[in-house]
């Protein structure tokens, strides 16, 4: 472990002070460093990298052949892109809802707020097996929303609605804390500048609200994407899972694995992960570019 | 919240200048609220006492579902502790050093948050199952990790891998290290230090993550339910048993078992609003509201 | 902007605000205030924090509703409109810039949010914001975040912003508070330039004196919600209506003492009396350095002297007078002749001020 110690000055013999090397670390009068980054690195090799490294590895012994095999099969294309697709719409109709919820959690002062507030948080407490079957219940054609849904001819719960329904749910949280604290701390001095320039209500929302929320509405878009891709517990129970209709890649991953197909699963939990990563990367950098302006 | 002190800081702008949006907007969320939230928490407390109290009692007594909840606690107890020892490790690595790497160090402890839980629960299936790498050595030396507690335990730890790190390092971040090395200065040992100065100063947060983090674990199925096996009174946790229960069509079964989980759930809920309320200033930055 | 400059309309009243009165709670933050601006007349609010100075402004914005009382421009009732329909330029103590917008987009704001048959044409909007940029001298900036000006700069740009839709009125509220004390007396001094050039009745709010009479045509001091004086910086500088004003406007010495007839005593001192002065016992102020030591056998109050301190060009000199230690102020280089410390002496206030004791 003697990287973990800063190195002292080399003195030559001639007497002159040698520069320094730079150091990995700077020194710091704290003591505990080798033992907690020790500590930290074993266990997030263990239990993060040792695993996931496995994850890269296994489809390799079908070849890249079968990897591309794989994942062009039009069953697991097909789930592929009702997974990455109804996320994106659910994430996406996220932003305007947990504005909106988030807006009225912030801005208004009504009996229940604190309430309502606390229950935001609720899809993050409740188990995902038990929002699962208590959506399907609601949303199935005998529940009481999906029946009435059904009256004008849409199916909600065994269907793509369905999916999109319990991922909205799974997401929502994110978008609304996302948005909360920048809400809150919106100066309002700004707004009331906007007003006195002559903006009306929605200009003031439009230009000068909205704009500042942006990089917040962002992320908590990408956070709930990126929640909703993954998935799983409240996904199956309402998504009725019909091969190339309504399955969803992790699932497709669960069947390989009771097929004992793991190098089939690996690679679809590998694309999966790629292309998360992926939209991930390009939504930071969308969101790096609108934080950039706004940085006081 | 506080009044503002300043006159006119605290006024609601928007009750005069848009009158007819404001009942609008609540009502509007109140009804998202409602169809997304509170009826499905609703449902599964009335699908539970459907058939009345007695059948309730009854599947709660069942000897599978007490097999269920006490796996699931032994699972928390074991991951839930490691995982808080991890975080604080993790976070006064972070927190109190400079050192190179640290930001993929943070982006590394995140990682956990953007994989499917599939995905956590294959990764072990990979390494451990009977054709994983370690398959054929753990059948020879007959030891069971998938489709056992073990493995259970495993898949729940990756998942709730970042929770008690995540709700430290902002934290730590905004109390920088003054007041440890006010205390090195004073003589203290490090030990002393962290036990007398760094832990009180985080023991809300901590236990905030803690919460969080127990919730998941408790909560956890898609990871478990890969590494399962799904074998009644051995290997299902209490989400386990109500898929399990839910596909057997017992819908006053699975909703008894998803009640326990959902009070679970309201309980998390409460305990972390409580922790908010009245532990504000010693939470991070995001969980001040 | 107007640059018209007809005698007749400097005299024209442009705002008449007739008792306002507002509420926060039971905490009343503005009192019965009524009080008139003159066209492109430059008017200070002055108070202390609490006085209803910045509720008061932000009444004449339309960002507070006062609960009683009228407000007029022009002759127009100012209460009937919305706020973006007043034209009424805010500068914000903070500048409230828009974070989101360069320089050029937060100025040409006020004008690409009008309405679309009022609202100018792109190259118009431009050449209006550069017209305002090099008017408030920076060129060259109009890219830029506000995340990357100085204070300074910042604060030029909400005015800009403010300036840019034409305002019947400018508000400022503590334009110079968050600015260091060299960037702000700059500053206030260019605002007063722009002001002359740019001929809009401006309300401002401060709490530093200095900066008021320094800088407006008319005083408004404010305290407890109550309107106190109002006046020229010399009228009320030197005819502080109260003991407050005086106290607020400046360093300040009190004595109690008692006016009969048209004497004034103050303990061994008897002087004339100033004109209006109430009869009986009374509180005597005077300003620290508008005092002269007079020889020891002529008139003035027995004083002793405790210690001098020079500071830079000024001596400060702590007396003891009637038992209470009183810090004057001496200008110049030398001490007066006969100050020393330990060394009795005589003060004669030169422009003391009397008022009913209370």
């Amino acid at each position: 472990m003697t990287d973990f110690v800063a190195s002292p000055p080399v003195i030559r013999p001639g007497g002159t002070v040698r520069p320094r090397p730079r150091r990995w670390k700077e020194h710091s009068i704290l003591p505990g460093f080798g033992l907690s980054l020790g500590v930290t690195l074993i266990y997030l090799g263990l239990i993060v990298l040792l695993p996931l490294g496995v994850l890269a590895m296994r489809p390799w012994e079908i070849g890249l052949d079968g990897i591309v095999r794989t994942l062009t099969d039009a069953r697991v294309a097909a789930a592929l892109k009702i997974t990455f697709g109804i996320s994106f719409l659910a994430a996406l109709t996220n932003g305007p809802l947990g504005l909106l919820i988030a807006w009225t959690l912030t801005r208004y002062e009504f009996p229940g707020r604190r309430i309502m507030d606390a229950l935001v948080d609720l899809p993050f407490a409740l188990p995902t097996a038990v929002a699962g079957i208590a959506l399907t219940t609601l949303y199935a054609p005998t529940g009481p929303l999906g029946a009435l849904a059904a009256k004008i001819g849409i199916k909600t719960a065994y269907s793509p609605l369905g999916i999109f329904i319990a991922l909205v749910f799974i997401g929502l949280p994110f978008v609304v804390r996302s948005i909360q604290p920048v809400l809150q701390d919106l100066d309002r001095g700004v707004e009331e500048a906007a007003q006195t320039l002559g903006a009306t209500d929605l200009q003031r929302i439009a230009y000068v609200v909205i704009p500042a929320l942006g990089p917040a509405i962002l992320s908590g878009i990408s956070l709930a994407f990126a929640r909703a891709v993954g998935e799983y517990g409240s996904v199956i129970f309402i998504a009725g899972n019909m091969p190339m209709k309504t399955e969803i890649a992790p699932l497709l991953i669960v069947i390989k694995l009771e097929q004992y197909d793991y190098a089939g699963a690996a690679a679809i939990g590998v694309a999966m992960v790629a292309i998360s990563f992926g939209a991930l990367i390009g939504m930071n950098i969308l969101q790096m570019a609108l934080a950039r302006r706004g940085r006081t | 919240m506080i009044d503002a002190v300043a006159p006119g800081a605290s006024r609601p702008l928007f009750r005069i200048v848009l009158p007819g949006i404001a009942p609008l907007m609540l009502l509007a969320s109140a009804a998202a609220m409602a169809g997304l939230i509170l009826l499905p928490l609703g449902v599964v407390f009335q699908e539970a006492l459907a058939k009345g109290l007695m059948p309730y009692l009854a599947a709660l007594k069942e000897t599978d579902a007490i097999a269920a909840v006490k796996l699931t606690l032994l699972v928390a107890a074991i991951s839930v502790p490691l995982n808080a020892v991890f975080g604080v490790a993790a976070a006064w690595t972070i927190t109190k050093f400079e050192f190179r790497g640290k930001s993929v160090l943070l982006t590394l402890i995140d990682l956990p948050f953007s994989i499917s839980p599939v995905v956590s629960g294959l990764v072990w299936v990979l390494l451990f199952g009977a054709q994983g790498i370690f398959g054929t050595w753990l059948i020879d030396h007959d030891v069971k990790i998938i489709f056992a507690t073990p493995g259970l335990v495993l898949a729940t730890i990756l998942v709730t891998f970042p929770f008690v790190a995540r709700e430290l390092i902002p934290l730590m971040q905004e109390q920088g290290s003054d007041e440890e090395a006010a205390a090195l200065t004073l003589g203290a040992s490090g030990f002393t230090t962290f036990w007398r100065v760094t832990l009180p100063n985080i023991k809300w947060a901590l236990l905030y993550g803690v919460l969080l983090c127990n919730a998941r674990a408790m909560g956890e199925f898609g990871a478990v339910s890969v590494v399962s096996g799904h074998i009644r009174g051995l290997t299902n946790t209490l989400p386990l048993h109500v898929e399990v229960l839910y596909n057997d069509y017992d819908s006053v079964g699975a909703f008894a078992a998803a009640s326990i989980l959902a009070g679970l759930g309201i309980i998390t809920l409460v305990l972390k609003t409580v922790l908010e309320w009245r532990h504000s200033g010693e939470l991070s930055a995001s969980r001040k509201h | 902007m107007n640059f018209r400059r007809a005698e007749s309309t400097d005299e024209r009243l442009a705002l008449e605000i007739k008792g306002v009165s507002k509420q926060y709670g039971r905490f009343p933050a503005l009192k019965d205030v009524s009080l008139q601006a003159k066209d492109k007349e430059f008017l200070a609010l002055l108070g202390p924090s609490g006085s209803g100075k910045t509720t008061l402004l932000r009444v004449l914005a339309g960002l507070e509703e006062p609960d009683a009382g009228e407000v007029r421009f022009g002759g127009e009732d100012f209460l009937a409109l919305p706020v973006r329909l007043r034209k009424v330029g805010m500068v914000f103590q903070h500048y409230a810039l828009f974070r989101h917008m360069t320089v050029a987009q937060n100025i040409a704001f006020g004008l690409t949010v009008r309405r679309r048959s009022e609202k100018p044409s792109k190259s118009e909007i431009g050449d209006r914001v550069a017209d305002l940029l090099s008017l408030v001298q920076l060129e060259g900036l109009e890219k830029r975040f506000p995340s990357q000006l100085s204070g300074g700069q910042r604060q030029r740009v909400a005015l800009a912003r403010a300036l840019a839709i034409e305002p019947k009125m400018l508000l400022l509220d503590e334009p110079f508070g968050a600015l260091d004390a060299q960037v702000r007396r700059e500053l206030r001094r260019w605002l007063r330039e722009l002001h002359d050039k740019a001929g809009v009745t401006t309300v401002f709010v401060t709490h530093d004196q200095e900066e008021a009479l320094d800088l407006a045509d008319r005083v408004a001091i404010l305290k407890d919600g109550q309107l106190i004086q109002l006046g020229t910086p010399n009228e009320v500088y030197e005819h502080p209506a109260t003991p407050f004003v005086f106290d607020f406007l400046g360093a300040a010495c009190r004595m109690p003492g008692v006016v009969d007839g048209s004497r004034l005593l103050v303990a061994d001192w008897e002087s004339e009396a100033p004109k209006g002065a109430p009869q009986g016992p009374v509180d005597v102020f005077f300003r620290p350095d508008e005092v002269a030591f007079a020889p020891l056998d002529g008139a003035g109050l027995a004083a002793e002297v405790r210690g001098v301190t020079q500071r830079g060009p000024d001596v400060r000199i702590d007396c003891l007078i009637e038992g209470q230690t009183v810090e004057l102020q001496a200008h110049g280089p030398t001490l007066p002749p006969g100050v020393a410390t330990g060394l009795p002496v005589r003060i004669k206030p030169l422009r003391p001020q009397v008022y009913a004791a209370g």
